[in-house]
């Protein structure tokens, strides 16, 4: 599995870390919108991570299929936690000094959206994923390709 | 990185060509507010043709550097803006752009000099204005100090 695990210690390593969620993305052959959201989510989680837990980590993983490119991004620290993660999730909530719609607009940029927080450990899991671009198909049994679809 | 700002008859242009760190958007911040103090210039262009990802940090320290160049007394007009950031964006939020755009630095500059004649004539009133901390009147303590100052009247109705 294609993996990329980046360390999130200061502010310039949220750059580093949307760098390679965008190339992963692209190497998958996502196109350049689909890129940019991952990216800018992956901005949006990692500055978290500078602004409430001073530090942890970004994975990214191809997490891809027969039928789907999927790329993956998990954003973990080991900070104080979200107090009220149904709150946070809401717009316009934010206790930093933000617009508050970095996880909700997270959100809603990616297909899937997994957070779990408690004192201790923060993890969020954002994921893109699209049907295999026709003629990309690589190593696969081609009758199998063919029922899935 | 400093991001340099070109004074260009009475509107600085200045052009964000790499990735900013959050301090570094916060320094080309100031360093455009002092600039347009320092040459008194009417309009101030900021394009983002280079800029692949705008996040919502990077939306409010636009947002609130075209707010707070207007507080200043001068206009602002952020262009180029890639087709894939404007999606990420409304995406994210609609609410998330609040200043002037234009697709490309033509238009940018013929929108800037429309501006700036618009406020001939109220620029005193708004020169005079005080910075203020910025706080919403409403007392919505999660709405945006420069979402606020954005949907204020207009100065020029005052004059």
């Amino acid at each position: 599995m294609n993996e990329a695990k980046i360390p999130i210690n200061v502010e310039a390593d949220i750059i580093v870390a949307r760098q390679a969620g965008r190339d992963m993305a692209q190497k998958l052959g996502f196109g350049i919108a689909d890129q940019t959201r991952l990216a800018t989510g992956i901005s949006e989680l990692t500055r978290n991570v500078i602004n409430y837990a001073k530090r942890g980590t970004c994975t990214i993983t191809d997490d891809s299929d027969q039928s789907m490119i999927r790329v993956r991004a998990t954003v973990e620290d080991h900070g104080p936690g979200i107090p009220d993660v149904k709150r946070a999730m809401a717009d316009g909530f934010s206790t930093g000094r933000s617009l508050g719609m970095g996880l909700p607009g997270t959100k809603r940029l990616v297909h899937d959206f997994d957070i779990s927080s408690r004192p201790g450990n923060t993890k969020v899991t954002i994921s893109i994923a699209r049907p295999r671009p026709s003629g990309t198909v690589q190593h696969v049994d081609r009758r199998q390709w063919t029922t899935r679809r | 990185m400093k991001v340099p700002i070109l004074r260009l008859r009475d509107i600085l242009l200045t052009s964000i060509q790499v990735d900013l760190t959050d301090r570094e958007a916060l320094d080309f911040q100031s360093d455009v507010l002092r600039m347009v103090t320092k040459t008194e210039a009417k309009g101030v262009v900021i394009d983002i043709t280079a800029m692949d990802v705008v996040d919502s940090f990077m939306a409010r320290v636009l947002n609130e550097t075209a707010a707070m160049v207007r507080v200043l007394g001068a206009e602002a007009v952020v262009c180029g803006m890639q087709p894939a950031v404007a999606l990420t964006l409304i995406e994210m939020g609609r609410e998330l752009v609040g200043v002037e755009t234009t697709l490309n630095l033509d238009q940018a500059l013929d929108k800037i000099q429309r501006l700036i004649s618009e406020r001939v004539g109220t620029a005193e009133s708004v020169s005079r204005s005080e910075e203020g901390d910025g706080a919403p009147e409403n007392g919505d303590a999660y709405e945006h100090p420069s979402l606020a100052e954005q949907e204020a009247p207009s100065f020029t109705e005052e004059g």
